[in-house]
């Protein structure tokens, strides 16, 4: 449940009371509402569900612990490699 | 696309899928909650590449599926009104209630549509003020605060012509009652990541300490719950009971408190029926009083329509995750997408969907 | 104990639903339970995307077809170039050469006809493009309030390559699946112009005539080669394969990392939830050919300007009969199923 697709913020402004932002997934952009995530800013990552922002990315984060992931298997198998 | 090809590469999901295997040392059962997760695991074949120690199974994480056959008698009475415009997400039209379903009612002149957002549900209010507007609320906890939001817009702008028709489920009350229940056999599980990034994850401590269940919110692609997978294992094998992040790319322990805030004051928390379940004290959401005028069920008076669910049924046992879709006798023969008998089957986030669509039969010779 | 609850089947069929011109399941049901009982006949049962009949000696293709898409002007085309390059390709994939369509437009009453005229031009420069000629047309107009603006029905017709048969009914295993190139760009145009979406893309319909890259499919290729060609149009290249798996009564294996997708797509379908393989296309083709005559059939179509992306995407297995199966990339596999309507775009 709870399709939500990261995508990147490319220009944010307010309209009436909300924070609208052009949001870029892949080759595509759609505007969402930043009401949920008002610290999202330009450039930043934000995880987009019926066309909120639910969650900022947190990139540090992510490449530390994707850093650990890459990890285990070369860990395991030093044979193998990558493909 | 960043921050989803890299957790669907395939030499980081088998490394992590060697882990498992090298530490599984006896039989776990694990519960994964969330549609869109069995949906990864179906799609990948995350199963198939896991050692067979591990069982997956499958809990009532479809809205869509354990919405009770009442709300939907609702909705299809609401559509069926002249003068009103039914807008609803894509997955509730086919879902049957006790005699027809959306598409039907379309069929026979309502006017349903599709919105991608409840946004798009307020817009159209605005833009045919001879027109009642009526917004069909499904969710768990993730889609709450946009629903919210609508209603919160349409008050301010003083909207007289939208209403909310609130359907919405929570998960640790449904986790609650699966855990009580003398025929669990859940032994670990992965809580939803997208809920928790709405709720954060104090709730799950809570389970966890009451049950003693080990937990691992997870993210919701093959890397995501690889890893999920091969954490909760560790917790396993290591006797440890505590509630672990995998999805710290987007889930933190207070959740997003702006959604939340919001969330506070639009809706209540209410007792709920889960098809499939049954009744589940304090497990959904209803609108507060102060926004009685956008509350279609009182909008529409139809709070006295009540539905008769039948008897024991399969799907029951499979939103409990008891019962794999497999094991029913109706699977893929009586029961099919196109013919369901039960709201698994149904709705494309379904369990029993999502076996028949990507795992119906794959026999050795194919491999 | 929860006292447990099941919801009722639905048994009834008595009104047409949307799912009924998705071309899955429920389509394949109308057919065979309301058309086929009423017209039957040996040349329809074939379930061809054209028919093929023979007159005085003459073999003929002959195909017919309805153009409903909303907006009628979308990135790449509309809803006049859509229905000149539909119905070419329905004769040309099933090896005949296109020669003369008709036309017939239902019209609303209060249609611009400033927009009539842009439909028409289109079409006639699609023709002319394509070498076939508009020979014979009608006219309706409807009310207001009963169309859609216009409806465009064709109907085409072509000769038949002499020697040349080809059916869904002729996959044998080990013949390899080629696609012409990126899948659901048409589906996606179409999206994207919709309203309410709010989604912006550089994605247009990949809408074309495709007899001139069948020509040089033929010419690259010895007799019996080709078993058959389809253009995977509403409910995408998954249903296409699975019609062929259904008919040859063989199995199809395809390879999750050889199927093209532009990046825009991927884009949108994640977005919506929605899988690229139902997604439609407009000017792309899928064949099934001998596997021995694979390589040269995808370098010729690589030389023509429409099949640039042309790629083996799989091979015909003789199990499980009736199923599409892809391998994915990580090595495990997972049914390609038919959709019962049309694919519904999902929050969950």
């Amino acid at each position: 449940m709870c399709l939500a697709v990261p995508g990147k913020v490319l220009e944010a402004s307010d309209v009436g009371s909300s924070r609208i932002a052009n949001v870029q997934f892949g080759g595509v952009t759609r505007k969402v509402y930043l009401d949920f995530v008002p610290e999202a800013g330009v450039g930043d990552y934000v995880l987009v569900h019926v066309g909120f922002a639910i969650s900022k990315i947190d990139e540090a984060e992510a490449r530390r612990t994707y850093e650990l992931l890459e990890e285990i298997g070369a860990f395991l198998d030093p044979e193998e490699g990558q493909p | 696309m960043k921050y989803i090809d890299e957790y669907r590469d395939a030499a980081v999901a088998k490394g992590i899928a060697e882990a498992v295997r090298a530490r599984v040392t006896r039989p776990w059962v694990l519960m994964e909650i969330c549609g869109g997760q069995t949906h990864t695991i179906m799609r990948y074949g995350l199963d198939e590449m896991l050692p067979p120690e591990i069982e997956l199974v499958h809990g009532p994480g479809c809205p869509v599926c354990v919405a009770p056959l009442e709300i939907i008698d609702k909705a299809l009475a609401i559509a069926a009104l002249p003068g009103v415009i039914f807008v609803s997400y894509g997955d509730m039209l086919r879902v049957p209630g006790s005699h027809s379903d959306l598409f039907r009612v379309k069929a026979a002149g309502g006017d349903v549509r599709i919105a991608y957002s409840p946004m798009d549900a307020v817009k159209l209010a605005r833009q045919n003020p001879s027109r009642q507007v009526v917004f069909f609320g499904i969710g768990f906890e993730t889609t709450a605060p946009a629903n919210a939001m609508s209603v919160w817009q349409a008050k301010r702008e003083g909207l007289r012509n939208f209403s909310l028709l609130a359907a919405h489920v929570l998960v640790p009350p449904a986790m609650r009652a699966i855990l009580a229940s003398p025929a669990n056999r859940v032994e670990g599980l992965i809580a939803p990541g997208h809920v928790c990034t709405v709720m954060g994850t104090r709730e799950y401590e809570d389970l966890s300490r009451d049950f003693r269940l080990p937990i691992v919110v997870g993210g919701f692609e093959p890397v995501d719950l690889l890893e999920s997978v091969r954490l909760l294992v560790a917790q396993l094998e290591e006797g440890r009971v505590q509630v672990e992040n995998q999805y710290v790319r987007s889930v933190t322990r207070e959740g997003n408190l702006p959604a939340q805030r919001l969330m506070e004051q639009v809706f209540r928390v209410c007792d709920r029926q889960w098809r499939g379940i049954g009744a589940i004290p304090l497990s959904g959401y209803r609108l507060r009083p102060e926004f009685a005028e956008y509350d279609a069920e009182l909008v529409y008076g139809t709070e006295q329509i009540t539905a008769e669910e039948p008897r024991e049924c399969m799907s029951a046992l499979v939103l409990q995750g008891l019962k794999k879709p497999v094991d029913c006798a109706a699977f893929g023969t009586l029961c099919t997408p196109e013919r369901p008998l039960g709201a698994p089957m149904v709705s494309s986030e379904g369990v029993c969907a999502a076996y028949h669509a990507y795992r119906r039969r794959v026999p050795e010779a194919a491999r | 104990m929860i006292p447990l609850v099941c919801p009722t089947p639905i048994a009834t069929r008595d009104r047409i639903l949307l799912g009924h011109g998705s071309g899955g399941k429920l389509s394949a049901e109308l057919l065979r339970d309301v058309f086929l009982p009423a017209f039957a006949n040996p040349v329809l049962a074939r379930l061809e995307d054209q028919a093929s009949i023979e007159i005085g000696g003459v073999h003929l293709a002959f195909t017919t077809d309805s153009f409903v898409v909303k907006p009628l002007f979308f990135r790449g085309g509309d809803i006049g170039s859509l229905a000149v390059h539909g119905t070419i390709n329905d004769l040309a994939v099933g090896g005949a050469r296109p020669e003369f369509l008709s036309a017939a437009f239902i019209l609303e009453e209060g249609f611009a006809m400033a927009d009539l005229r842009r439909i028409v031009d289109s079409m006639s420069a699609a023709a002319a493009q394509a070498g076939v000629t508009i020979v014979t047309g009608d006219t309706k107009v409807v009310e207001r309030g009963s169309g859609d603006g216009v409806y465009i029905n064709t109907a085409g017709i072509g000769r038949l390559r002499d020697g040349v048969r080809l059916s869904a009914s002729l996959a044998r295993p080990g013949d390899a699946v080629i696609l012409s190139g990126s899948i659901g760009d048409h589906g996606i145009a179409i999206l994207s112009e919709r309203e309410g979406l709010e989604l912006e893309s550089e994605v247009a319909s990949d809408s074309a005539a495709l007899h001139t890259l069948v020509d040089a499919m033929f010419e690259a290729s010895g007799a019996g080669a080709i078993r058959c060609m389809r253009d995977p149009t509403r409910g995408g290249v998954a249903s296409t394969l699975n019609e062929i798996a259904a008919q040859s009564a063989v199995g199809i294996e395809i390879d999750e990392r050889a199927i093209p997708v532009h990046e825009a797509v991927r884009g949108a379908c994640e977005l919506l939830g929605l899988d690229p393989l139902y997604v439609a296309n407009e000017g792309k083709l899928a064949a099934v050919v001998a596997s021995e005559s694979a390589d040269a059939i995808v370098q010729a179509m690589r030389r023509h300007p429409l099949g640039g992306g042309a790629v083996i995407v799989g091979r015909v297995t003789a199990a499980p009969a009736g199923m599409v199966i892809m391998r994915t990339a990580f090595g495990t596999s997972r049914i390609v199923d038919m959709l019962a309507g049309d694919q519904l775009p999902r929050i969950c």
